[in-house]
């Protein structure tokens, strides 16, 4: 047991070195959402009209909407940029060091994506802070409770992650992730539009926002920013990570994965 | 007696390619074993078997009397390993990469700095424990990968092809280095390599070719009256099997 939290404490620090001596990693993190935020969402503001609807308790402006859907996509960019730096872990072969640890594999995989999460939370938390300064708050209880919903998001994210670079053989595959993985996750959520805006240009469009565990991370942390638990995005988001964990533990299976395909 | 590496009948396959077929040898508690073979010959998926990257399709494995199908984590613990391809991270410094890797093996704390003077004092590596890894040349990184796969004091210790890339000096150095810690520590070694002149005439030599075992004894045994390379080439040639 000493064992397993001293390894899970020095991935953990890895990471945050890592993270610490790229900079410009961290900068791209912050300037994607801010991006959104002041040039996307300002330009919406007259076309987008939203009516009341939970959490919130009155009219709230497009900016106000969208930056809980931001913050999941710090978490969403942040899972799929780990994903990446798996296959390149894999193809530099300090993958291989990982999983030559006495320790179990699924206690391994697990660390890495606490570490990664973690770092992404720290990510998040200081486009929060930008937000603020521009003059978007949320309830000062919403900055301590985001914090198991953005955990429990980004373990969701990163699964996804760790699940796909399990099946991805190579670096230069990467690109396919953003085009069918990243975007659509994005786009077809409720990260920038409401449901009932969905359902008005298209039901099945609004049904696959509605299935898209995506959505259900954005509503996790949109309810959380206001101090409430979204129960339903909840079970979703706990569904979907351990559907992806598993997946991915068995993409990291000796015996079972894609990994004995790729020597 | 125990042997500090058995391989018995290991037979594994990507899809339909057979990449090895029945490969079987053990070699003796601190031994030092050269595993030659050409490119493609199975090595790395030897290796990968061994460290547990994946599982083979039939066959087993032992690490110091332990199995790896049966008990992999108190296996893996007993084999310090270095990768044909480095392993480190460039921009953390030479202790930190090794704190990283004890960590791996549940060492922290006083333990573990001790364990990581004793491996750099080994390697001759420790007035560099604060440089940047990235600061280094080739042969100091792969004596810092060498000392790293020491730190938790393994029974058997595996190199696949450890030398690739550095020049003549280097590789005679980082060679010299290996066989000293077999002699002096008990330690069994397992180095695979294409290199024949990395092989002492005493060394224990399994030669492999297209996924078998072509020839097992001593090296001197193999090379007979002619020079090691020229047999080697002669064997690969015609896929004899001696």
């Amino acid at each position: 047991m000493r064992g397993a939290v001293i390894c899970l404490v020095a991935i953990i620090q890895r990471e945050a070195l890592r993270f610490v001596s790229q900079r410009g990693r961290f900068l791209a993190a912050l300037v994607r959402p801010l991006v959104w935020l002041i040039v996307f969402a300002a330009g919406f503001r007259a076309a987008l009209g939203l009516s009341i609807m939970p959490p919130y308790q009155t009219y709230i402006t497009y900016e106000v909407y969208i930056v809980p859907g931001l913050c999941a996509m710090v978490l969403l960019f942040s899972g799929m940029q780990s994903s990446l730096s798996l296959v390149y872990d894999r193809e530099m072969g300090s993958m291989r060091l990982l999983l030559t640890s006495p320790l179990p594999r699924w206690w391994l995989l697990f660390s890495k994506l606490i570490a990664s999460t973690l770092i992404s939370i720290v990510q998040v938390y200081a486009f929060l802070a930008i937000a603020a300064l521009t003059g978007i708050t949320f309830p000062a209880i919403g900055y301590v409770l985001v914090f198991p919903a953005l955990l429990l998001g980004g373990l969701m994210l990163g699964a996804l992650g760790l699940l796909l670079s399990s099946t991805i053989s190579q670096l230069e595959n990467f690109a396919g992730v953003m085009n069918f993985v990243i975007f659509p996750m994005f786009f077809l959520s409720t990260a920038l539009y409401p449901l009932w805006k969905m359902a008005e240009a298209s039901t099945i469009l609004r049904d696959i926002c509605a299935v898209n565990p995506f959505s259900h991370a954005v509503e996790l942390v949109r309810f959380a920013l206001y101090g409430e638990l979204n129960a339903v995005a909840l079970l979703w988001v706990l569904g979907a990570f351990a559907v992806f964990l598993a997946g991915s533990l068995w993409g990291y299976d000796p015996a079972r994965g894609m990994i004995r395909r790729k020597a | 007696m125990t042997a500090g590496l058995r391989v018995q009948t290991l037979t594994h396959r990507y899809g339909k390619k057979l990449a090895l077929d029945g490969v079987s040898f053990s070699v003796e508690r601190g031994a030092f074993c050269a595993l030659l073979g050409p490119n493609g010959a199975g090595k790395s998926t030897l290796f990968a078997l061994m460290t547990r990257l994946f599982v083979p399709e039939s066959g087993s494995i032992s690490i110091d009397g332990i199995s790896l199908h049966d008990n992999p984590r108190a296996a893996l613990g007993k084999i310090g390993v270095v990768f044909q391809q480095p392993t480190l991270d460039l921009d953390l410094s030479v202790r930190r990469n090794l704190v990283y890797f004890a960590a791996l093996h549940g060492l922290s704390g006083r333990d573990a700095g001790q364990r990581i003077d004793s491996a750099l004092g080994r390697l001759g590596m420790a007035e560099r424990a604060g440089e940047k890894v990235r600061a280094l040349n080739g042969g100091h990184r792969r004596r810092m990968e060498i000392a790293r796969a020491l730190i938790h004091a393994p029974s058997v210790l595996l190199l696949d092809e450890p030398t690739v890339g550095l020049d003549a000096a280097t590789r005679q150095a980082i060679t010299g280095h290996v066989h000293d810690l077999a002699e002096t520590s008990g330690l069994t070694v397992l180095w695979a390599t294409h290199l024949v002149d990395e092989i002492r005439a005493s060394d224990r030599l399994v030669i492999m070719h297209k996924g078998c075992v072509l020839a097992d004894g001593t090296s001197a045994q193999i090379a007979g009256a002619a020079p090691l390379a020229d047999r080697f080439l002669q064997m690969t040639a015609a896929g004899e099997v001696a």
